[in-house]
């Protein structure tokens, strides 16, 4: 009908609705649940704030709040709207599944007020990064199984022959999730909203850091690495730096990455062999992170002054500089000897933030910066400067954050461990709880950084998105042409 | 138990060869260094897709997208590396 297609008169168009529906929601989710972890990071340095609204404000009822909105909500929309835009686009074909689409989007909002109502109230399974209960994690596991479907369905009716990269990263993340959302919410429901696992003892805890681990290496990595593999290229506009090298990445990481989990549970009941197991693959791990994130950088060899004019380009790039420091990081302290001195302090916080805020979320800021114009036909985004702004507030709010944490965990874990010649503590708990508390301070102004540079970026998005025109430059209505 | 952790780090070890070798073997070089260009071989068909979505019409725009044609998506595939 649209003359467009009566002039080209080929191909049908792709879904782009869904695309936008995800794209806006990650902004919108991505403050929410970024505010509620500068409101707990806020708690820690000036506990009174708990008591904002007891008992639903209670640190312990907000921190899974914070990280679910972070992760499923935030980090789960950029992953619908990132698979969904590069499947069709490197398929060459519209998403297959006709209800099953919007069935995705609307499941998984659902799924996220769910959370937003049920973990205040102090309905959690008590697994971390599984705390939702079971009625939720039944819608989850259907949305999921739709996602398959669209996603596969997609594939198999695609009208190029090869399977790009990015989907068989994004493949992998949808089934592996789907096998671990389903495995670890194995449970026993008594009534709604109470359940109890399946399993018991130690292999619970194996089983939930199997889950817990494999949501990080998939949910967190692959899928972000397929995200990695179509918009890098495409900002830098140029094919990736070795396309063999990428399957070599994609095969080597999917078969070591399941084998980590075990070093969440270092110096615990594990039976000591699968903690060393555990141990050399988390190290073995590091050889693939470090190809993948090889390949991603050298894709702008020849192209490196693009980094000075290209915020976008600039948020990608970093976030793989923090990908291979984090992923150095996490096998180094994988290692037992290491972990007997980082291990429930708050380095590991910081260690978790630095691929959170410094690869995950920096790449999906950088992977929606490029992804609004496309979709609503702008040339580019309304303001690169306050881009650039972003990038800047998002950089120095990470490197806050994590640098706070290093110094905190370091003298938590020093002093835990500082004995006197007679045998006893040097140290009360309560004194590195009083060390910790500047650190704690440092975070939570990083944090509200990161914050900021969201909002920024949320006046930007709008603006791209609502404003037809610009008439100050006169750009924004010319079709992206140039720029896609 | 040990024969079968022996076979199992073999096994792995060939998996992990087989798939450098048939990565990097030299007669598949140009096949892959095409697929690299994927991303960059659908411009005009993402840019009708963006006006699509703004159609307020979503009969008319399932109507579109229902639209089976015999064009030719590939044509265009190689102008991908000057695109910017």
């Amino acid at each position: 009908m649209t003359t467009s297609v009566v002039k080209t008169g080929s191909s049908p168009a792709y879904d782009y609705k869904i695309v936008r529906q995800f794209t806006i929601m990650s902004v919108v989710w991505g403050i929410v649940g970024m505010g509620v972890g500068v409101l707990i990071a806020a708690q820690l340095a000036w506990p009174a704030l708990n008591d904002l609204f007891q008992p639903f404000t209670h640190f312990g009822r907000l921190r899974p709040l914070h990280t679910n909105a972070v992760i499923f909500a935030f980090g789960g929309s950029v992953l619908f709207a990132t698979s969904y835009y590069v499947v069709q686009r490197t398929c060459q074909t519209p998403l297959w599944g006709g209800w099953l689409v919007p069935f995705t989007f609307w499941g998984w909002q659902v799924v996220i007020v769910a959370a937003a109502i049920t973990l205040p109230m102090g309905l959690t399974s008590s697994k971390e990064y599984a705390e939702l209960e079971w009625p939720i994690d039944i819608l989850i596991a259907l949305i999921w199984v739709a996602y398959a479907l669209v996603f596969f369905g997609t594939i198999a009716k695609r009208r190029t022959s090869h399977i790009y990269v990015a989907n068989w990263f994004f493949g992998a993340y949808i089934i592996t999730i789907a096998a671990l959302h389903i495995v670890n919410n194995l449970a026993i429901p008594v009534y709604p909203f109470k359940s109890y696992s399946i399993f018991a003892g130690t292999a619970d805890a194996m089983i939930q850091w199997w889950y817990g681990h494999n949501a990080v290496g998939f949910f967190l990595t692959a899928a972000f690495l397929g995200i990695m593999y179509y918009f890098v290229p495409k900002q830098a506009g140029r094919p990736v730096y070795s396309y063999q090298l990428s399957i070599v990445h994609f095969w080597a990481l999917i078969s070591i990455y399941v084998w980590a989990g075990g070093h969440h549970l270092h110096y615990s009941a594990l039976p000591d062999w699968t903690q060393s197991l555990a141990m050399i693959m988390s190290v073995i791990l590091l050889a693939p992170s470090w190809g993948g994130m090889i390949n991603g950088i050298m894709t702008l060899s020849g192209a490196w002054h693009k980094l000075r004019t290209d915020p976008t380009l600039r948020f990608l790039v970093v976030s793989l500089s923090f990908y291979g420091m984090s992923t150095f990081e996490g096998p180094m302290m994988s290692i037992k000897t290491v972990n007997a001195l980082s291990h429930n302090t708050d380095w590991t916080v910081g260690h978790v933030h630095s691929g959170a805020l410094g690869w995950v979320a920096m790449i999906s800021i950088g992977a929606l910066y490029h992804l609004v114009p496309v979709l609503f036909g702008r040339k580019e985004m309304f303001s690169v400067k306050l881009i650039n702004a972003h990038f800047w507030l998002a950089t120095v709010g990470t490197v806050l954050y994590i640098a706070a944490m290093w110094v905190n965990g370091i003298t938590q874990g020093l002093m835990w461990r500082a004995f006197n010649a007679d045998g006893t503590l040097t140290y009360s708990f309560v004194e590195s709880v009083i060390a910790s508390h500047p650190g704690y301070v440092v975070r939570f102004i990083g944090g509200g950084f990161f914050l900021f540079g969201m909002l920024l970026m949320a006046y930007n998005v709008f603006r791209t998105v609502t404003e037809k025109e610009n008439a100050g430059r006169e750009d924004n209505i010319v079709p992206h042409a140039q720029t896609a | 138990m040990d024969i079968l952790r022996q076979i199992a780090v073999v096994l792995g070890a060939v998996a992990f060869l087989a798939v450098c070798w048939w990565a990097f073997s030299p007669k598949r070089r140009k096949r892959f260094e095409e697929d690299a260009k994927l991303p960059f071989a659908d411009e005009e068909l993402s840019q009708r897709s963006a006006e699509a979505a703004d159609e307020k019409d979503t009969e008319e725009n399932s109507a579109a997208g229902d639209r089976r044609g015999s064009g030719t998506p590939t044509a265009d595939k190689n102008k991908g590396q000057d695109e910017k």
